[in-house]
């Protein structure tokens, strides 16, 4: 049709505070519950088995996971580099408010963490959006929708 | 130190700090006098092992005193819990290297109320919540959530970024917490916690607890902040006329509006309790999280005291070798193992290691706790949790029956 958009333009975008690791695109999951390592995931097969949580039975592998808050534990430090080296950690945990342990366990881990953003991401991205995180940028863009369900 | 002249893992140490500095914005490094971590294996996994062999390969020295927190594995249960033998000698191993590291390896959880009490303004690294919220709202020392290998990092260069609860603007009270309610026991601190905590999830909400009718004892507090940090992820509290930094309302709050005012009713509390529900056999039973002090200790075994626990019920109690050894000294560990309670050391019930098969294994569906911080954590384990008062726990473990 017309010359339109770049195809590498990102369809919206969202900023957020704080930022670190290094830039990834990969399938969102975003939640409207918060997450600790500790109590909420197996830590041997990457799915949240927590008993009633909003994302029971999500694999978080290779994922860019949204969640509003984090909960609880110490334990994240340790967390995020054994499942990072089982092969079964996201690419990326975005985060509305994080403490300090998720941030560590992130950085001891060399996984992408974000705080802080401009909009709630429910507002424009879904679950199973692919979506890119620039800690450089401090953005988060969406790069396209998912795939509608045949 | 960055340039490596103290050794890589000291420059390996500060470059971790360094990054999350630099993501709160820090400005500065301040001293510490005081390290407490935690290094499990249930935790750390074998990656995590190999990284503390590397480290103690490498000449990774702790520079101030560093203590560890309760692990997953007692020794002297392994068998009977039917945990994992190679697990545990790879825990072994674990402890083996921290002490290489010069780490002192306490197992406990309660490093507060027995090693070490920071003073007012004391700058210290320590892991495990609960304690770090006790350091920060109890002793007004000051010390972020610093997790394994932060803790880790912490020990090797003598210092923390400035951010978070080394600042005074973040130690002020961000909402009010008006207490209606006269809670007695344990259950009900950690339940009147858990609303609080709930409903504010966030590491800089502050809760400033006002109008409690009666001084509250240092275990009330211990359950209080365990329960506060695990369902709110909160690193401090401010109790008027009680805690440090709270000599006045005002004071607290620091002359910041509160964001809201919560009212938390005695029919609140109880709210919390009727909403647990059993679901089958109520034949576990959990005294830990945190471990217990030797006053728990010694009301527990009067509370046991004449009484057996019910045939097919498993109940555990845990707490640090210092607790457990006066405990026995004093005959309330012999007490309680008369009654046929399982005392475990240096442990946490929650970070057993195997737990999920020791819970298919023993049949156990419900875990009942007077611990609200417990109640919350062990959930991963796919357990129905029911948080109950200390007597009411001692009740069910002795008839099986839930009420």
């Amino acid at each position: 049709m017309h010359g339109g958009v770049p195809v590498s333009a990102p369809l919206h975008t969202i900023e957020v505070a704080r930022a670190f690791g290094p830039i990834v695109e990969g399938v969102a999951v975003v939640s409207s519950e918060g997450f600790s390592p500790r109590y909420d995931l197996d830590r041997w097969s990457g799915v949240i088995t927590k008993r009633g949580h909003k994302l029971e039975g999500v694999n978080i592998r290779d994922k860019i996971l949204f969640f509003p808050t984090a909960k609880g534990g110490i334990a994240a430090g340790w967390a995020f580099f054994d499942i990072k080296a089982k092969g079964i950690a996201p690419k990326a945990l975005v985060f509305g408010v994080t403490n300090p342990v998720m941030v560590q366990g992130a950085v001891f881990a060399n996984i992408t963490i974000t705080e802080g953003w401009s909009q709630a991401p429910e507002e424009s991205i879904r679950t199973g959006d692919f979506v890119r995180v620039n800690p450089q940028a401090k953005t988060i863009e969406l790069l396209r929708r998912a795939e509608p369900s045949p | 130190m960055l340039r490596g002249e103290r050794g890589e893992t000291v420059r390996e140490a500060l470059e971790l700090q360094l990054e999350v500095g630099k993501f709160y914005g820090a400005r500065r490094f301040v001293p510490i006098t005081n390290v407490h971590m935690m290094g499990d294996i249930e935790v750390m996994g074998d990656s995590g092992l190999a990284h503390l062999r590397r480290l103690a390969q490498a000449g990774g020295h702790c520079e101030v005193a560093t203590t560890t927190n309760a692990r997953c594995f007692d020794f002297a249960h392994v068998e009977q819990l039917g945990q994992d033998a190679g697990e545990a000698d790879k825990e072994r191993r674990l402890i083996a290297h921290l002490r290489e590291m010069n780490v002192i390896t306490t197992d406990t959880c309660i490093n507060y109320q027995t090693l070490y009490q920071p003073h007012f303004g004391e700058h210290v690294a320590w892991g495990d919540t609960g304690t770090v919220i006790w350091a920060n709202s109890v002793c007004g020392a000051r010390s972020n959530f610093e997790s394994g290998p932060a803790a880790m990092a912490a020990a090797m260069t003598s210092r923390v970024p400035e951010y978070g609860f080394h600042l005074d603007e973040h130690r002020k009270g961000t909402f009010v917490v008006q207490v209606e309610a006269e809670p007695e026991d344990f259950a009900e601190w950690g339940a009147l916690a858990k609303l609080v905590g709930e409903s504010h999830q966030s590491y800089f909400e502050i809760p400033v607890f006002t109008g409690v009718k009666r001084a509250p004892t240092a275990d009330e507090l211990k359950h209080l902040g365990a329960s506060l940090a695990s369902y709110g992820s909160m690193a401090m509290y401010h109790m008027v006329g009680v805690t440090p930094e709270a000599r006045t309302l005002e004071a607290a709050l620091g002359g910041r509006t509160p964001s809201e005012t919560m009212v938390v009713t005695d029919a609140d509390i109880e709210r919390v309790f009727t909403g647990y529900r059993s679901e089958g056999p109520c034949n576990f039973v959990v005294f830990s999280g945190p471990q217990l002090s030797l006053l728990e200790m010694k009301r527990l075994s009067e509370l046991f005291e004449g009484r057996r626990v019910h045939p097919g019920t498993t109940v555990f109690a845990t707490s640090s070798n210092g607790v457990l050894s006066a405990a026995r000294a004093l005959g309330y560990a012999q007490a309680l193992e008369a009654a046929g309670v399982t005392l475990l050391e240096g442990v946490c019930v929650y970070i057993l290691q195997n737990l999920s098969r020791m819970r298919e294994r023993n049949g156990w569906t419900n875990m009942v706790s007077n611990s609200a911080k417990i109640v919350n954590t062990i959930t991963a384990h796919k357990f129905n949790t029911i948080l109950r008062r200390t007597r009411e726990c001692v009740e069910i473990a002795c008839t099986g029956v839930f009420r």
